[in-house]
């Protein structure tokens, strides 16, 4: 397979001077299928002055629905969530198994990607600082939905004859809806689900982060690879291509570990940077506030702010997309709820705690010098930012962007993949097409620009919104009863506590 | 009290010293065997989502490896011999859990191969029987 891998790369290689001009055919050719897309996803009605996509209010509705249902799990369940991913409730009879820790860390691995980083970018462009205000809300009901469709997809989810799981939305969907006597209905659910997360994934999961990994390198490079964006992006491919058709497992192991540590170190010099720009501090937060509800000089005002922090929120912490439970139900736990509350700190973590810190960076250095990154929006905006006061940071991050991209790309190929199983078996010959097209698309993003991509990759992502959060709203007196009889139980201390 | 010792094994070289040395001691004294092997494990490692979706499979795996392996062939000899024993296979970090499991059987002593590993093997990832004896509530003998 390593052969395969370096045959293919010779080949491109040689091929090189055909593609010269690729990068501009493709741009146009996506550009007006994307906008088509775009437009029927986000179908928008007019509400004081703004225009609010339906979809997005679908999310909102759906986010704020689930934090009253489950009576603010976001909040009282916090505390339990990290002693579950302390490992004080673990079995000490059944070590061995994936932990509380591991299926959040890999959860956790698929989410933070190039959103946190250039997202955050986009929408401080476009909605102003205010759309910082409204992500963080939407961090934070985001959870409630992530509690909700994590714990249906530990429950419903399924064995293979191999002995490997699959799980996520297309199962809870099928099996959950069967439950409630309207299993035709779960069938066809599923299946819309299935199609939707496996086209959804070259989008969110793929096309955006090569795109942005590839800006950014761009960037470090100093412009020197224009142009050339079909050929980081056969490289990309390449090694994409290397893990998940190759089945080269060490490079997606080595990715794995570094990631945690790359987030850790972007979070620290991300605060070095807010506190060098400590004079701005008061005025980004007190900008952010501001605009949140005023929306100055943002097209809509505050709802225009609101709709934008909403958008990139769910693009980056993907409450509502049902991707994480995917990943998390690889759990085996005799308390489904369990993988819930866990799986409620991903959009902490991801939106509250790293989107925040970014969108502070960006912050304070537009209230020091309002033009800090000239026309540069996305990730590009994200690392001027940080070049203000360190100016060698942009290297390690797109070192970063890099590796950030390609942890969400190995994890979004592989939510894409249970989708594509879901429906067409398991059988090697689909699975392997299905990589392929995965790897093509990766090195496409590298060659479109920023806006028509952003475009499609939001608009497949939230529509796998509509099927998924239909199905939660069906299936939430579930989650409800288990995690009533959890709560009960873990009072009466039934479920023991094996370490203080 | 019990008359029992903990012997540790890994199918290696070490391991198999570690086990003629108890079983000779074992059939002067009269001690039963509680024969152990610990599969290096963290719940605090990074997977990918496809590690996640196999895990169960595979532990399943490594225990059947472990047991059929190294562990029931020690066994078998054990019993030839008529040396009183027990066995334990379990997952998790090898210092810590054979702690663990002597604390469970109330074992009077930590039986362990050493590895041999080079400095700086050593200084960079410690050694099983180093931590052992630095830990452990029984006393340990390393079989060299």
């Amino acid at each position: 397979m390593t052969r395969l891998s370096v045959l293919l790369a010779t080949f491109f290689l040689f091929t090189f001077p055909a593609f010269a001009g690729f990068d501009e055919t493709i741009n146009q050719l996506t550009a007006p299928i994307a906008s088509a897309v775009g437009s029927f996803v986000f179908f928008k009605i007019p509400v004081l002055g703004a225009q609010l996509p339906l979809v997005v209010l679908w999310l909102v509705i759906g986010a704020v629905f689930f934090t009253f249902y489950m009576g603010f799990v976001n909040i009282g369940g916090f505390k339990h969530a990290i002693e579950l991913v302390r490992g004080d409730y673990a079995d000490p009879d059944s070590p061995g198994e994936v932990s509380h820790f591991q299926a959040l860390a890999t959860a956790v691995s698929g989410t933070v990607g190039i959103g946190n980083i250039g997202g955050v970018a986009v929408a401080v462009t476009i909605g102003g600082a205010g759309a910082t205000f409204w992500l963080i809300v939407a961090g934070f009901l985001g959870m409630s939905t992530k509690f909700v469709e994590c714990t249906l997809g530990v429950k419903y989810r399924t064995e293979n004859p191999d002995g490997s799981v699959s799980g996520g939305p297309m199962y809870y969907m099928k099996k959950g809806f069967e439950e409630r006597g309207m299993g035709g209905f779960g069938k066809f659910m599923g299946t819309f689900y299935a199609i939707g997360i496996f086209i959804g994934a070259l989008g969110i999961g793929n096309m955006f982060q090569s795109n942005q990994a590839y800006v950014q390198l761009n960037t470090v490079a100093g412009g020197a690879l224009d142009g050339l964006g079909w050929l980081v992006g056969l490289i990309l491919a390449a090694v994409v291509f290397a893990v998940i058709v190759g089945g080269i497992k060490s490079i997606a192991r080595v990715t794995e570990k570094i990631v945690p540590f790359m987030a850790i170190f972007y979070c620290v010099f991300a605060i070095i940077v807010i506190l060098m720009n400590f004079a701005s501090i008061p005025a980004a937060i007190g900008n952010i506030f501001a605009g949140a509800f005023t929306g100055a000089g943002v097209q809509g005002g505050a709802i225009g702010a609101l709709i934008i922090g909403f958008q990139r929120a769910v693009f980056s912490n993907e409450a509502g997309i049902g991707s994480a439970s995917i990943a998390h139900a690889a759990v085996r736990t005799p308390e489904p709820v369990t993988e819930g509350y866990v799986s409620l700190l991903e959009p902490f973590i991801d939106t509250i705690v790293i989107c925040t810190i970014t969108a502070l960076v960006i912050g304070t250095s537009q209230v020091a010098d309002p033009n800090f990154a000239g026309d540069a929006t996305g990730v590009a905006m994200t690392s001027a930012a940080f070049e203000r006061q360190i100016s060698w940071f942009p290297l390690p991050l797109a070192f970063g962007a890099l590796l950030f991209a390609f942890s969400t790309m190995i994890s979004w190929s592989y939510y894409g993949l249970k989708g594509w199983t879901y429906l067409f078996g398991e059988g090697q010959l689909g699975q392997t097409i299905y990589k392929l097209v995965f790897c093509a698309f990766v090195a496409i993003g590298c060659m479109v620009q920023l806006g028509p991509i952003l475009d499609i990759s939001d608009a497949l992502v939230f529509l796998i919104c509509v099927p998924n959060i239909l199905g939660l709203y069906f299936l939430a007196p579930i989650v409800r009863r288990e995690m009533q009889s959890y709560k009960a139980r873990l009072a009466s201390g039934e479920i023991k506590r094996y370490k203080d | 009290m019990s008359n029992s010792v903990l012997v540790a094994v890994d199918g290696s070289e070490g391991g198999d010293r570690a086990l003629r040395y108890a079983s000779e001691r074992a059939k002067l004294g009269g001690a039963k065997l509680i024969v152990t092997y610990v599969i290096e494990w963290s719940p605090y490692s990074f997977n990918t989502p496809e590690e996640n979706a196999e895990r169960h499979m595979r532990r399943e795996q490594e225990i059947e490896r472990a047991t059929s392996g190294v562990v029931e062939p020690a066994a078998s000899i054990l019993a030839k011999e008529g040396i009183d024993h027990e066995t334990v296979v379990r997952h998790g970090p090898p210092a810590a859990t054979l702690i663990e499991i002597a604390e469970q059987h109330g074992v009077q002593q930590i039986v362990i191969g050493r590895r041999g590993q080079s400095g700086i093997k050593n200084l960079l990832f410690g050694s099983v029987a180093g931590n052992l004896v630095q830990t452990s509530p029984v006393p340990v003998v390393v079989v060299p």
